[in-house]
């Protein structure tokens, strides 16, 4: 597709120096940014610090901020007490799959809503707005009728079917499509015979691949950390990692040791992807919200 | 198949021709290919929106809407035939002092993250916007709180805020003052709570607020210089007015989601697994209060009529906030 030359306009701007960025940092710019910084990181290593210790840390009055030599073996703890292992495996398959399904229907949908002209277009586009405001976390009652009459209480699939695709997934590929996709490649691509789906696959999935990178990092991230309904439809036999974290938590409160060396474990994970690809998030949501 | 498309944009028609009928089963007639391409173009669209909507009706607005006809029924979990009783839950949930308690709870959580944590996002976003050595590092490292589970953050800030052994009062003590029940101090907790949710979401509420900043000419600044205006007089005569749009949508978001927080109260409570929001509900939130009388007392009516209050004060908030919302632009035009 290279030789094409598609156009990735929001490349662009990253190197144009951003409009107001006026005036030299000072020294005190600098100073407050690291303690912020600092602040942000703390609570992380506060956790790794209880976690490699052992509780009677917490019995001082500012305990020493080093970490001690204990965190293999409240990890462990972690692991025997509770089912860790199958959490993790749960988290990653159940945030995978979703993250997955959640871009391929969002760019299918965004890829319509921003280069296709049918019926109704304008309207449906604004309902999918609208969804946005909508508080469906409030509809749990009846959602998890539903999913015990089906069979599905306990079962990974009810985690995962309600979050197939999402409207901000759908809103944030069209936005992306709008501009990165030419009219021409696609009238070009028609004449030549090819079927929407093909136009779709060849033409404007290319073109969109950054956006929906981000928006896969995004939704797995989401997806890891989300709390309510897993905790409302999982057992603490088959759990995602959050609702094992919460069960360690409520059967073991006492041994902080143990709980935060459980909440470490659950959160290297993300905090790996994020210093890995922490570029692209901000670049992500700093182009979002231009748009938004 | 990306050649094929490389070739055929490039003009060489008569390689696009042979794609065309090369290879494949000849179609019944020219017509009928006519038609399903015509097809294709015409209902191809539906099918590429319809997953969305599916979806979404199927597991958002068919329960919200659901949640509306439980709510009006004496509806226990392991009832077969529940029970019609109109509007009784309501009548019930009005006069339940525990649900004015948690609605009281709920807003002071809010305004306590959402205020500050605007005002710091601004600040934060006015020193990212001066030439920084390193840019990107900066924003990933105030990015990196956002990150963190609820669930994660909860328990680790339950135990930085714990009465006895909690880092927050030993350094307070260290300062000689005096140590503060986080948990069992109604608006102590309602701070704790709100600490975590501003430790969260300001470093991403900068970036969004940065973006805003970039996006604001660069000649205006240059302007208000030549005319001598200083640093503080250009950011709130110039930056501030610029970010309105950014900063309501900002508030209209944090809304709509603070208004149904529920992991953090939950995950900070003294006596860990219990939804009572502490001993005597001080921090217990709607959504809590939701997820207690459904799951933990199993009356599904009356916690779908909490669900179904709640919602409709989401939708007071939010047509609020676009009255104002209209207002503040149509003022701003004025100006």
């Amino acid at each position: 597709m290279t030789t094409i030359g598609l156009p990735f306009p929001r490349r662009a701007r990253a190197g144009n120096g951003a409009g107001g960025r006026l005036g030299r940092a000072s020294f005190w710019i600098y100073g407050l940014l690291i303690a912020f910084v600092l602040g942000s990181a703390f609570p992380f290593y506060w956790s790794f610090l209880v976690a490699s210790r052992d509780n009677s840390m917490l019995t001082e009055r500012i305990p020493p901020l080093i970490p001690g030599g204990n965190f293999l073996a409240n990890a462990q703890r972690a692991f025997e007490l509770s089912p860790f292992w199958k959490a993790l495996g749960n988290s990653v398959l159940v945030s995978s799959t979703v993250a997955f399904s959640t871009v391929f229907f969002s760019t299918l949908a965004g890829f319509a809503f921003a280069k296709l002209r049918f019926r109704g277009r304008n309207v449906l586009f604004v309902f999918v707005v609208a969804t946005l405001a909508v508080p469906t976390q409030l509809g749990i009652i009846p959602l998890y009728m539903a999913m015990s009459e089906f069979g599905w209480a306990n079962q990974l699939q009810a985690v995962i079917v309600p979050n197939l695709v999402t409207a901000i997934g759908v809103f944030w590929m069209r936005q992306y499509t709008v501009q990165a996709v030419p009219y021409e490649l696609i009238e070009a691509a028609r004449v030549d015979g090819c079927s929407m789906i093909r136009v779709f696959w060849h033409v404007c999935l290319p073109a969109v691949r950054p956006a929906a990178a981000f928006l896969a990092m995004f939704t797995f991230m989401t997806s890891w950390n989300d709390f309510l309904w897993p905790l409302v439809v999982l057992n603490a036999d088959n759990p995602t990692i959050q609702v094992a974290l919460e069960k360690l938590q409520s059967g073991y409160f006492v041994d902080y040791s143990l709980v935060l060396a459980g909440t470490t474990l659950a959160t290297i994970p993300v905090l790996i992807v994020f210093i890995v690809l922490g570029r692209q998030f901000v670049a992500g949501i700093m182009q979002g919200a231009v748009k938004g | 198949m990306t050649a094929d498309l490389d070739t055929a944009s490039s003009g060489k028609q008569e390689s696009a021709a042979q794609r065309v009928s090369g290879g494949r089963v000849p179609p019944p007639g020219i017509s009928f290919r006519d038609r399903l391409s015509r097809w294709d173009f015409k209902y191809s669209p539906y099918l590429y929106v319809a997953p969305f909507f599916i979806i979404f009706g199927i597991v958002g607005l068919f329960p919200l809407l659901y949640t509306a006809y439980v709510s009006l029924f004496d509806w226990e979990l392991i009832e077969d035939s529940p029970s019609f009783v109109g509007l009784e839950n309501y009548v019930l949930l009005f006069s339940d002092p525990q649900f004015w308690r948690t609605l009281v709870n709920t807003v002071s959580i809010f305004l306590l993250s959402s205020i500050p944590q605007i005002i710091i996002a601004i600040l934060l976003a006015a020193m990212l916007n001066t030439r920084l050595r390193g840019p990107t590092g900066w924003r990933v490292g105030i990015l990196m709180p956002y990150v963190a589970s609820l669930v994660a953050l909860g328990i680790i800030f339950a135990n930085l805020f714990g009465p006895k052994f909690g880092l927050v009062n030993g350094i307070l003590e260290t300062f000689g003052l005096e140590r503060i029940d986080w948990q069992a101090n109604r608006f102590a907790s309602h701070v704790a709570i709100a600490v975590m949710v501003n430790w969260r979401w300001t470093g991403y509420n900068a970036l969004i607020v940065l973006a805003a900043m970039h996006a604001i000419p660069k000649e205006l600044y240059e302007a208000a210089i030549v005319d001598g205006a200083g640093a503080i007089r250009r950011f709130f005569s110039i930056t501030l007015p610029l970010l309105r749009p950014t900063l309501i949508f900002v508030v209209v978001t944090s809304t709509i989601g603070g208004l149904q927080i529920f992991t953090e109260p939950k995950l900070f409570d003294a006596m860990p697994g219990s939804n009572n929001g502490g001993s005597t509900n001080q921090f217990q939130t709607i959504t809590l209060y939701m997820y207690q009388s459904a799951f933990e007392d199993q009356d599904f009516g009356y916690a779908s009529a909490i669900a179904w209050a709640l919602f409709v004060i989401i939708i007071l908030v939010a047509l609020i906030n676009f009255a104002l919302t209209r207002r503040l632009a149509s003022t701003g035009e004025e100006q």
